[in-house]
């Protein structure tokens, strides 16, 4: 075992280092590193701009997107040169939190299923971040259950028209295009009757209303399509393969690796350094100790793995399965932080604004939104499900819609 | 980065592995459960000439010198199979005690005879129903001469020699005492193939371990520090036996109808292994990182030791306790071996202090900044 870089690994460490050092929005580090959960603070400054003029600046100094191959954009760096960018870029890489959806999901797809001269136009301005991707996937009858979808895709002449409605579509509203999944041939079992498309988010008949959250924020968007019309040229696979060509698309949700995941861990442990409590100081209470050493040890369990993860990536092996069990982990783990941390301070520990209680309102702000990471990407049961039947390789759940035409499932209604 | 095992490391675990396998399977556990023999001896004596109990005994004192990740690995497997020997207190425990705290003359006289197999250690602690602490140790030293009663002392039946904590005058310092003589009686523990015993020492002939000679070390200091390095191997022997609960449970749950259909297909099920699945990988990974810290004598082995004990006594406890709830009825019969981790699971949790004691241990260990 040893920690320390390869000397290739180290050579490549300082060029990146020394390019960031030279050229990051340094005016941006503090907002950036005082971010809360699933936000990117920019202070006086518009976040899209800003994360638009980074992007620019790294791909065009060969920079963004570096495992793509060069010719749509990309450096055709190895998995551990994209790790050891991803840990010196540091905060500033909470600014390409706009791209990851179309870098991370859509690109990979497109990269497998569009035509070379379809590559060539879209892929090098998704690297640069000059246009941005959004993936039209969930439903509200196609979450977890996501071949269960029912937006419509008809043929007409060359074209298709698409009619239905996505929801939970991330950056909707500022994407220029998007991949979207329909359903084709409702007469067919669900996973059969898919088609994949890519279209412009401006076609006429698609209307985007943002979604207000059970914690007050908008990050998410209700899409309509209204006789949307989508060149038959656009489509990714082929027709009924759309199950397929979404894989490609999940199986690339991008490795939380590089980057640290995160748990509360650091916002419990610097409240109760501080905090009183009846007893006395909340650090010297032994329930207090008791719950933050299981934390602890959590935490380092979920950073520990993802160093083997990045060992794996080193020698050049895939990451096992083990790193299915980081949102799992963190996202139960936030909550049961946020709840007991507040619950110390009695009633005080409600108070969400940060001009009197900066801590709690930073914990109440972990505790709103923890309930979004447990469904968002995969839901704890789905992940359950995924680590039973694919890592221990339990048996399927028996399903009631097996074998069925989508258009005979039962629906309850 | 390589946070891995060499494959050098990895063959040696592929030996003990193919041993135990072939070697000491549920019914030599069984043997010492139902009181035929007290320790599984063919096994410690196979284990002896391979030289698995000097795996990270030093060279010159008679060992292979392999390091400490190669026995971590050794330790996983003794844990994934149960072996009914007093491993883990003479390389853990007594042999830890020396290489840290013997002089050199003790390293000379002891070292090698533990790296053999020839002699068989432990370490003497608790005098009390409570957990041990500075002020409830009694045990007397004084002119090369041990006296009092330590309650429960792990292969205290089998072990041939002893460390034991002891007050001198005022501190306490730690005494080797060789067992021939003392009176030994057997009692009664949740994992009987610990051959667990009260000693009675009655001025038995001691002498103090260099290292604590002359008021030089505290005690109690180095118990702990002892207890740390140790933790990290008995964390290792936790996850073996974790994976292993983990796989009964699997393996039953595939072949086991209900229902009409492999209770494996039930979610209820699936998502308890599948919980017993992280814990066991936040586990494993701990103990990858407290491997190398207790092989680099790390800054923050403390830390690193803590945390994998921590989490490697979630995660056995949570895989032996739910094998049996995947298993059933049969689950707790004494026929189906699941008893057989639950009762491992819950002794080693307790080995080296419990679960509350290392949690504490850990807070106080974190640096100000941990994140």
């Amino acid at each position: 075992m040893d920690f320390s870089d390869t000397i290739e690994e180290a050579a490549f460490r300082e060029q990146v280092r020394a390019w960031i050092s030279a050229n990051a929005p340094e005016y941006l580090y503090e907002p950036l590193s005082t971010s809360g959960f699933g936000s990117t603070r920019t202070g006086d400054y518009d976040p899209l701009t800003e994360a638009k003029k980074w992007q620019k600046k790294k791909a065009d100094a060969g920079w963004a997107c570096i495992q793509w191959p060069k010719e749509y954009g990309g450096r055709g760096a190895t998995p551990i040169q994209s790790v050891i960018w991803n840990q010196e870029e540091g905060v500033y890489g909470s600014l390409s939190r706009t791209f990851i959806i179309g870098q991370g999901m859509c690109a990979p797809t497109m990269m497998a299923y569009a035509s070379e001269e379809q590559k060539q136009r879209y892929l090098p301005k998704l690297a640069s971040g000059e246009e941005v991707w959004c993936q039209l996937f969930s439903e509200p009858h196609g979450g977890s259950d996501l071949a269960g979808l029912r937006t419509r895709a008809e043929k007409d002449g060359d074209d298709w028209v698409i009619n239905g409605q996505k929801i939970w579509t991330s950056g909707a509203h500022y994407s220029d295009y998007g991949i979207l999944i329909t359903r084709t041939d409702p007469e067919v079992p669900k996973h059969k009757g898919l088609t994949m498309f890519f279209l412009d988010m401006r076609s006429e008949g698609v209307d985007i209303v943002p979604i207000k959250q059970a914690n007050g924020d908008s990050g998410f968007n209700e899409v309509y399509f209204d006789n949307v019309r989508i060149p038959d040229a656009q489509r990714l696979g082929e027709v009924g393969e759309g199950w397929k060509v979404s894989l490609t698309t999940l199986m690339n949700e991008r490795l939380a690796i590089g980057g640290s995941i995160a748990t509360g861990f650091p916002e419990i442990k610097a409240l109760v350094d501080e905090l009183r409590i009846a007893s006395g100081s909340a650090i010297e209470d032994p329930a207090v100790r008791s719950r933050l050493a299981d934390w602890y040890a959590k935490s380092a369990g979920l950073k520990n793995t993802a160093s083997r993860a990045i060992s794996a990536l080193s020698k050049g092996e895939t990451p096992g399965p083990e790193n299915s069990i980081g949102k799992l982990v963190a996202g139960g783990m936030m909550q049961d932080i946020a709840k007991f941390a507040l619950d110390l301070q009695g009633l005080p520990g409600a108070i969400m604004d940060p001009e009197i209680a900066s801590g709690s309102a930073r914990l109440q702000a972990m505790l709103m939104r923890s309930p979004a990471v447990r469904i968002e990407g995969g839901t704890d049961q789905i992940l359950r499900n995924i680590i039973s039947e694919r890592v221990l390789g339990l048996p399927e759940d028996m399903r009631a819609d097996k074998g069925l035409p989508f258009n005979k499932i039962p629906t309850g209604n | 980065m390589n946070f891995d095992f060499s494959d050098d490391e990895k063959m040696v675990q592929e030996q003990v592995h193919r041993y135990l396998n072939d070697n000491c399977n549920f019914s030599v556990f069984r043997s010492v459960l139902e009181g035929n023999e007290p320790y599984a001896e063919k096994v410690w004596q196979g284990l002896a000439e391979m030289g698995v109990q000097g795996t990270a005994v030093p060279a010159e004192f008679g060992g292979v010198e392999a390091g400490y990740l190669t026995l971590c690995l050794a330790a996983k497997e003794m844990g994934a199979h149960l072996a009914p020997v007093p491993f883990s207190t003479s390389v853990y425990l007594f042999a830890e005690a020396l290489t840290r705290y013997g002089s050199q003359e003790q390293k000379e006289k002891w070292l090698p005879m533990i790296a053999s197999g020839q002699l068989k250690g432990t370490i003497a602690v608790s005098e009390t129903v409570e957990e041990a602490r500075p002020d409830n140790i009694t045990a007397t030293f004084g002119d090369g001469r041990l006296n009092g009663t330590k309650l429960v002392v792990p292969q205290g039946m089998v072990a041939d020699v002893a460390v034991v904590i002891a007050r001198k005058g005022d501190a306490l310092t730690l005494v080797l005492a060789e067992l021939d003589g003392v009176g030994r009686t057997s009692i009664e523990m949740v994992d009987p193939t610990m051959a667990t015993a009260t000693l009675s020492f009655d001025n038995t002939v001691a002498e103090e371990l260099g290292g604590c000679a002359g008021d030089t070390k505290d005690g109690w200091s180095a118990l702990a520090d002892i207890y740390n390095r140790a933790a990290v191997l008995f964390a290792f022997e936790q996850i073996g036996g974790a994976e292993k609960a983990l796989d009964m449970a699997v393996a039953y749950a595939k072949e086991r109808f209900a229902f009409g259909r492999p209770i494996g297909s039930f979610q209820a099920l699936k998502h308890m292994m599948a919980d017993m699945y992280v814990a066991l990988k936040l586990a494993e990974s701990n103990c990858y990182y407290a491997a190398w810290a207790l092989q680099n004598d790390a800054d923050d082995l403390a830390v690193a030791a803590a945390a994998a004990r921590v989490s490697a006594t979630q995660a056995f406890q949570l895989c032996a306790r739910d094998n049996i709830q995947v298993h059933g009825g049969m689950g707790f019969t004494w026929e189906f071996d699941c008893h057989l981790y639950y009762r491992r699971s819950n002794y080693l949790t307790l080995v080296l202090g419990g679960l509350a004691t290392w949690e504490d241990k850990l807070i106080a260990a974190l640096p100000a900044d941990a994140a």
